[in-house]
C-alpha cells in the first residue's frame, strides 16, 4: 500500500484518496476551450442539461406507468394526467423536452457542419455524435409508443414494417422484432424495456465517448484556426490572458454557456406551460386500435424530413419498387451523415460562407430538408406527391454531388 | 520459452470458452426475444359468408390482422384469380393491409384508398395508383360450405394462387 500521511484538511484527505485537485484540474479549470467562439457552441451543454430534464421526469412518469396494452393508455392518461400531482407536468415536460432535444440536436449537428467541425482530426467527434443521434431517434421511437394512443400503435406499426423490406429474411424478422404478427402486448413490453433501461444505457456510454472524443483534436473554433492548444494554455496560465487564443471550461467558458443555458430554459419552459400540445398529437388521445388507420399517419416533426424521402418514391423506376426505391433512399437518408467527413474531400475547415461552393450546397441542403418536413406533414396526394419526390431526389442529388464540389473547391483554393 | 508457450495456450483455452460462452448467450438472448409458442400457434378464424351484404365490406380479424370479406352484386364483374365462389356469389378475400407499409386502406363502395400514403385498389385488390408495389395479399383460406376458415389452404385457395 502507498504511504499516507495524515492529511490536514478535507480536501486532503479526499485528494489522497481520489485524486480530486488532479480530477477538478482536467475536467474543469484546465479543459481548455477557444475564445473565438459564439453562443452556437452552448448547445453541448444545453443537450446535457435536456437530457438530465428527460430523465429525471421520465423516472418520475416511471413510476405510475404501466406497460401492458389494456392498462398503459389509462396509466397514461388517467392515472399520470390527473390523479397524481403535478404529473401533467413531468409528462409535459417529457413530451416538450423530446421534442426539443431534436431540435437543438439539429442546430449542433449544422453547427459542426457550417463551420467544417468533422474534419482533420474531428472525425470521431462527428461519428460518435452521430452515434448519438441514432440513439435519440431510437429512444425517441420506443418512447412515442407507450401512451398507447392511435399515433403510438400506427407510427410502431409502420415503422416496424420498414424491416419487412430487408431481402430474404424481412418478413420474420418483422414478426421477431414485434415479438407477434402485429404490434401487440409484446411488442409494447419489450419496446418498454429499450426505452427505459437499454437504450439510456447506451446514450449514457456514448455521451462519454462524445466527450472523450473531444480531448485531443479540442473544439472548433470560428475561423477553424488551428493552434497549439498546449502553448496557449501556457500563456494563459502565465498570465497573458488576453493574449491566449483559449479559456478554460471551468469557470469561463460555462459561465457564458450557463447565460446561454438561462435564456433556453426560459424558451423550454415557456412552451412546457403555454405550448405543449405541439409535442402531444391529438390523435394520439385515442386509444391504440389496430384494426382501425387514423386518416393520415405522419410522425413527430423531427423526423418528417426522413419520412418524406421514404414515401417520396410513389412509382416504379426500372423495374425497382416505389416501395424498394422509397426504403432504399431512406437508409441512404439515415446513414449519409454518418459518413460526412469523408464526402467533403475539400481540406478547407472554414465557416461555410468562406468556402466558395460549399456555402451553396450548405444552404440548398437547408433549404431542402425544410421542404421535406414541410411536405412530410401534408398528405402525400396530387401535387404534394410530386413535391415529395423532386425534393427527395434533390436531398440524394445533393450528397452525390457533395464529393464533387469538394473537390473542385479543393482545387480551386489550391491553385489560389 | 515454455513460459510463453504456457501463456499462448491459457489464452487459447480462455478464447474457447468464451467464444462458446458468447454465441451460447446470444442463442439464449435471441430466443428470448422470440414470440412465444401461444403467439405461433394462433388458431383459425371461421366465417359463414352466406349472410354478409352484397358489396359492403365485412372485415374479421385473422391473427391480428384485418381481413376483408366482399360480397360481390351480380352487376359487379369477378376477376380471375382474385375472386372465388362461394355458393351462389362471388367473394373478395384480401388481407387488408396495404402492400405498401400496411395500412388499413378504406372501401367507398367501388374501390379501396390507403389514406397514409394514397394508393389505391380495385375492389378485387389490384393496386391502381400510388405506392403499393402488389395487389392485397390473399390469406390462405378454405371453403365447407358457406363458410370460410382462414388460416387452412384449402383447394380454391391453391387454384387462386396457381393462376396469379
Amino acid at each position: 500500500m502507498a504511504e499516507f500521511k495524515k492529511a490536514e484538511s478535507t480536501l486532503e484527505w479526499f485528494d489522497q484518496r481520489l485524486g480530486v485537485t488532479n480530477l477538478y484540474k482536467v475536467m474543469m479549470s484546465e479543459y481548455w476551450i477557444p475564445k473565438k467562439i459564439n453562443f452556437l457552441w452552448a448547445m453541448g451543454v444545453i443537450l446535457v442539461m435536456l437530457f438530465k430534464i428527460l430523465l429525471i421526469s421520465g423516472i418520475f412518469l416511471l413510476m405510475y406507468y404501466k406497460p401492458d396494452v389494456n392498462l398503459a393508455f389509462d396509466s397514461v392518461n388517467y392515472t399520470i394526467m390527473q390523479e397524481v400531482g403535478y404529473g401533467w407536468l413531468m409528462r409535459h415536460i417529457h413530451a416538450v423536452g423530446a421534442s426539443v432535444v431534436f431540435l437543438i440536436i439539429y442546430i449542433h449537428m449544422f453547427t459542426g457542419i457550417y463551420y467544417g467541425s468533422y474534419k482533420k482530426g474531428r472525425e470521431m467527434i462527428w461519428i460518435s455524435g452521430m452515434l448519438l443521434f441514432v440513439l435519440f431517434s431510437a429512444e425517441g421511437f420506443s418512447g412515442y409508443m407507450l401512451p398507447w394512443g392511435q399515433m403510438s400503435y400506427w407510427a410502431a406499426y409502420v415503422i416496424t414494417e420498414i424491416f419487412g423490406g430487408i431481402p430474404f429474411i424481412g418478413d420474420e424478422l418483422v414478426v421477431w422484432i414485434r415479438g407477434n404478427f402485429y404490434v401487440s402486448d409484446a411488442t409494447l413490453t419489450r419496446f418498454f424495456m429499450l426505452h427505459v433501461l437499454l437504450i439510456p444505457l447506451a446514450i449514457l456510454g456514448a455521451i462519454a465517448f462524445h466527450f472523450y472524443a473531444l480531448r485531443f483534436p479540442h473544439v472548433n473554433n470560428e475561423d477553424g484556426e488551428f493552434f497549439d492548444f498546449d502553448e496557449e494554455a501556457e500563456k494563459y496560465l502565465a498570465g497573458n490572458k488576453k493574449e491566449s487564443k483559449v479559456v478554460p471550461f471551468w469557470p469561463v467558458f460555462l459561465s457564458k454557456d450557463f447565460m446561454v443555458l438561462g435564456f433556453f430554459m426560459i424558451f423550454f419552459f415557456y412552451l412546457v406551460f403555454y405550448h405543449y400540445s405541439f409535442a402531444m398529437d391529438a390523435i394520439n388521445f385515442d386509444k391504440a386500435d389496430g384494426l382501425k388507420t387514423p386518416a393520415h399517419i405522419y410522425p413527430e416533426w423531427y423526423f418528417l424530413w426522413s419520412y418524406e424521402v421514404l414515401r417520396g418514391f410513389f412509382f416504379d423506376i426500372a423495374g425497382i419498387s416505389g416501395k424498394d426505391l422509397g426504403l432504399i433512399a431512406f437508409a441512404i437518408a439515415n446513414g449519409i451523415f454518418l459518413v460526412f467527413p469523408w464526402l467533403d474531400r475539400s481540406p478547407l475547415v472554414k465557416p461555410a460562407n468562406q468556402r466558395p461552393y460549399f456555402k451553396y450546397w450548405f444552404w440548398l441542403l437547408i433549404a431542402d430538408l425544410i421542404v421535406l418536413t414541410i411536405y412530410g406533414k401534408l398528405p402525400p396526394t396530387g401535387v404534394n406527391a410530386w413535391v415529395g419526390f423532386f425534393s427527395s431526389m434533390t436531398f440524394l442529388i445533393l450528397f452525390a454531388l457533395l464529393p464533387v464540389i469538394t473537390k473542385m473547391e479543393a482545387k480551386k483554393v489550391g491553385g489560389e | 520459452m515454455t513460459n510463453e508457450s504456457r501463456r499462448g495456450f491459457i489464452g487459447k483455452a480462455f478464447g474457447a470458452v468464451a467464444g462458446v460462452g458468447a454465441v451460447a448467450s446470444l442463442v439464449a438472448m435471441k430466443k428470448t426475444w422470440d414470440p412465444l409458442p401461444s403467439v405461433m400457434s394462433a388458431g383459425f378464424t371461421t366465417v359463414d359468408v352466406s349472410s354478409l351484404a352484397e358489396n359492403k365490406l365485412e372485415i374479421v380479424v385473422w391473427r391480428g390482422k384485418p381481413i376483408f370479406l366482399l360480397k360481390y352484386s351480380a352487376a359487379m364483374k369477378p376477376t380471375e384469380g382474385r375472386n372465388v365462389k362461394v355458393g351462389d356469389h362471388y367473394f373478395s378475400v384480401m388481407i387488408g393491409l396495404c402492400t405498401h407499409l400496411g395500412c388499413i386502406p378504406a372501401y367507398n363502395g367501388e374501390k379501396f384508398k390507403c389514406a397514409c400514403h394514397g394508393g389505391e385498389f380495385t375492389s378485387d385488390g389490384v393496386n391502381i395508383f400510388g405506392p403499393p408495389p402488389r395487389p392485397l395479399d390473399i390469406p390462405p383460406f378454405k371453403i365447407d360450405g358457406t363458410t370460410l376458415v382462414l388460416g387452412e389452404e384449402g383447394e380454391e385457395y391453391k387454384k387462386m394462387t396457381a393462376k396469379a
